[in-house]
């Protein structure tokens, strides 16, 4: 290949380039990251045991059978976590809701001074420190909020933060179709 | 009737951008004067047209106007002036319209200023300029109007985001945005100029005030941001890499590298088929940060409601607009003469740097970024946190900001670095003091506290020093030396004031991630907390209320050695329309550090509440240096060598033209 040549096609490669990115974009919006993967809606929750952080109760797939609740994927270095922790607190004290939480790629100590710092809305919480755990409940980002019902099965996930309209309209009407 | 007055404005606009975007091509092609200076004239008429619809927009806010459906589920009539005029851009219709705004500002002032820009590249810009207006008003019109009316209209608003009502955060969309579009014309002159197949000295000339104002827009856009972050959402954190906030941060690090590589091509006319190509990017980045924030691809905090239509619509934009300058790039860079040629060790090699490590640093936060997006395709989901970037970020801060100092004591073409440094001797006292001082007042550990004192005040030192050695202080008489400084081009001190800037921004950045105190407690009436030396006392909570929240705030009285030196006033509130609750930090700053309190809920025995408190050493600075940042690149551009003119090569031989001095 002649220079000339060389050289006009490293003036392409940022097109080409380019181009590469614009096919995952266009692929992207195809996968609505809000969606769970439909096939994890209704499936039971993958089998795990996790450890407590600080020594405090540890979470493991048997705890989620038997009463309907939520598991909250959240980690003390996400902001978003920061915006809806006051939400948990309040759902946990006020509407009695039983909240399980998933740390997700943390430091135990810096996962509890989050919970010292904000309030803890957790019954208990596991310590997913390499994000296995996640992985199999289909975690794309934190926080996300999974809907489980009395078997055990997966029935809702929420990704993002809750807002409080999401916790009106969807939350806690589906909690108590749920309980029912 | 005014709502439809804005949105026929817009639709006004529309065609007036149809004709910038077509005419001044085909007169800069066959040198039709009348044609070319239509896109001047359409460019005006854009500006008046959308400060018209921007007006009505906001006027239907101010009456609180709820038939037009985007007051009604962004404002309400309880809500203060401040962040009724600040709603209007506080959602994404609205925004998209600021957006046009800044677009049609910037138009018109390629078109009004740079007289001395050849007509045939001027109505080329103009034409580009054009053409992006046309993509986004179609895009407003189509997917995200804001002048809907709704029927029948409801007795009040939804109310704003309460986050998002706050004065920080009123005035940070307009300056991110002023950044972010101030972009496009350095991509439309990089378009121009690959479709003239001509950059010159003077070309970096033109394009480099449109660079300073974006970036010094961005920079203070970016601070303003992070500073709201700060203080309102309760713990003190100022940077997240959350996505939204990545994607403002890839603009400014490109901005920043085409800010040096624009003068290489302006002083050397070297780099320019690199330059030429960062322009486009920059654009492109700021476009694709619209794109990521609005189509919902990647979930944050920041996230606009998600509308799949016009993820795609954006998506649209995007490949035209970057496919369009990257395939323009491709065809016709090779048409672009290669200049002057420089030994490593210079100014010019320092500046190659620079572009090599903040490019470096945008790839790994748009790696970063996409990643998610990327795996999620082939159906692997993961997550990137703060842990990627924390980690990989210092690898190439820490080069950067060495070679900062550096830099602008190179001469160009090529330089003796054993000498210079030699001469930056001062620089390095200073920094062995600071890191002593650092030491003294925190110790050895964490380590990474010290290196990153040490090169804040390297990159501070040196940048003053850098006009000190030229000024000769010290070494010549002091009156002399004072007129020498006045002298100096503005550009030189811009340089200088910018990087002490960034100096002052990285030592509160260290400061505050390394030594920061935290105490959390329960406090009942009466209890005193201590941090960093402050007595804290909490004497009273009481409810009150605002406009539209009620709140219950607590009072600290703070002491230092038994002296009141301050009282904060943390509060809790909650919003009933938007139900949601936030927390108002209260800070008490000395400039070198924050005493931050928050007050959280009433503790589960209802004796006391939950009480943060933290102390922020050096915080202020990241804010302060900002500031000094976007000062420095004001005085840059006030620089009247960017209002002067390049002495322009003729045609015909004349004797050769002085260089600047520089």
């Amino acid at each position: 290949m002649s220079p000339v040549t060389k050289h006009r096609l490293l003036l392409l490669l940022p097109f080409t380039i380019f181009l590469v990115l614009l096919a995952y974009f266009a692929i992207g919006l195809t996968h609505d990251p809000s969606k769970l993967p439909s096939t994890m809606i209704d499936k039971p929750v993958p089998v795990f045991d996790l450890a407590g952080i600080d020594g405090g109760p540890g979470l493991a797939s048997t705890d989620l059978t038997g009463k309907v609740q939520l598991v909250n994927v959240f980690a003390s270095w996400c902001a978003p976590c920061r915006v809806e922790h006051p939400l948990l607190v309040r759902l946990a004290r006020e509407e009695g809701i039983v909240i399980r939480g998933l740390n997700y790629k943390d430091k135990p100590e810096a996962a509890q001074a989050f919970l010292n710092m904000l309030g803890n809305p957790y019954t208990s919480v596991g310590a997913d420190k390499d994000g296995r755990v996640g992985i199999n409940f289909g975690v794309y980002g934190v926080p996300e909020t999974y809907v489980i019902d009395k078997a055990g099965r997966i029935r809702y996930r929420h990704v993002g933060p809750l807002m409080p309209q999401d916790v009106e309209n969807v939350i806690l009407p589906m909690l108590r179709e749920l309980a029912k | 009737m005014i709502p439809e007055i804005g949105h026929y404005a817009l639709v006004l606009a529309l065609l007036l951008a149809i004709i910038q975007g077509t005419l001044p091509f085909a007169g800069a092609a066959r040198r039709n004067v009348a044609w070319m200076e239509a896109g001047r004239m359409a460019a005006y008429g854009q500006l008046g047209l959308i400060t018209l619809a921007f007006l009505a927009l906001m006027w239907a806010y101010v009456v609180s106007d709820f038939s037009v459906l985007n007051v009604v589920e962004n404002s309400h009539s309880q809500k203060p002036m401040l962040y009724k005029v600040a709603g209007v851009w506080g959602n994404h219709e609205g925004s998209m319209l600021l957006w046009i705004f800044m677009l049609s500002l910037f138009g018109a002032a390629v078109a009004a200023f740079g007289r001395n820009i050849p007509p045939t590249l001027k109505a080329r810009v103009l034409g580009v300029q054009g053409l992006i207006g046309v993509g986004f008003l179609l895009f407003i019109l189509a997917t995200s109007n804001p002048f809907i009316r709704i029927m029948p209209a409801p007795p009040d608003g939804n109310d704003l985001n309460p986050l998002l009502q706050d004065p920080g955060l009123a005035f940070h969309p307009p300056f991110l945005y002023l950044g972010y579009v101030g972009f496009s014309v350095a991509f439309s002159f990089a378009v121009g100029a690959l479709i003239e197949g001509r950059v010159d000295p003077a070309w970096g000339r033109w394009v480099r005030p449109w660079t300073l104002v974006a970036w010094s827009s961005l920079t203070l856009g970016i601070a303003m941001g992070s500073w709201w972050a700060y203080y309102e959402l309760g713990w003190g954190g100022w940077w997240f890499w959350d996505p939204v906030e990545n994607a403002s941060l890839m603009p400014w690090l490109a901005g920043t590298a085409l800010l040096h590589s624009a003068i290489v091509v302006e002083k050397r006319d070297s780099l320019k088929t690199w330059t030429i190509l960062l322009a486009v990017l920059t654009f492109s980045l700021s476009l694709m940060g619209t794109f990521l924030v609005r189509s919902g691809v990647l979930t944050s905090v920041h996230a606009f409601a998600v509308d799949p239509r016009r993820g795609v619509a954006i998506l649209a934009l995007l490949g035209l607009a970057t496919g369009g300058g990257l395939l323009l790039f491709a065809l016709r860079a090779h048409t672009l003469k290669v200049g002057g040629l420089f030994a490593p060790i210079s100014r010019e090699g320092a500046l190659v740097l620079n572009n090599l490590l903040l490019s470096v640093s945008t790839a790994v936060v748009l790696i970063g970024t996409l990643m998610p997006l990327v795996l999620d395709v082939f159906g692997h989901k993961i997550s990137v946190g703060a842990p990627y970037f924390n980690t990989i970020v210092p690898f190439l801060a820490v080069p950067l900001v060495l070679a900062m100092a550096v830099g602008p004591f190179l001469p160009w073409k090529r330089a003796d670095l054993a000498g210079i440094m030699g001469r930056l001797w001062v620089a390095g006292i200073v920094t062995v003091a600071a890191v002593m001082v650092a030491l003294w007042a925190h110790g050895v550990k964490p380590v990474m506290a010290l290196v990153g004192i040490g090169l804040a005040a390297w990159a501070f030192a040196g940048a003053l020093w850098e006009i000190a050695d030229r000024v000769k202080l010290f070494r010549i008489p002091l009156s002399d030396s004072l007129s020498r400084a006045g002298g100096l081009p503005r550009g030189a001190w811009g340089t200088s004031v910018a990087h002490a800037g960034m100096g002052i921004a990285i030592a509160g950045m260290v400061g505050t991630s390394f030594w920061l105190t935290e105490d959390v407690r329960v406090m009942a009436l009466g209890d005193k907390a201590t941090v960093a030396g402050y007595e804290l006392t909490l004497d009273k909570v009481a409810p009150d209320k605002g406009p539209n929240y009620t709140t219950e705030m607590g009072f600290f009285t703070v002491r230092v050695d038994g002296r009141v030196i301050a009282t904060l006033t943390p509060e809790r509130r909650w919003y009933p329309v938007a139900r949601m609750q936030t927390t108002e930090a209260a800070i008490h700053t000395t400039l070198v550090s924050d005493l931050y309190a928050v007050l959280g809920e009433p503790s589960p025995d209802g004796k006391g509440w939950v009480v943060r408190l933290y102390h922020h050493p050096l915080v202020p600075w990241i804010w302060l240096g900002s500031v000094v940042m976007v000062l420095g690149g004001l005085l840059s551009l006030s620089d009247r060598r960017l209002r002067v003119g390049v002495p322009q090569r003729r045609a015909n031989p004349v004797p050769p033209t002085m260089q600047p001095a520089e």
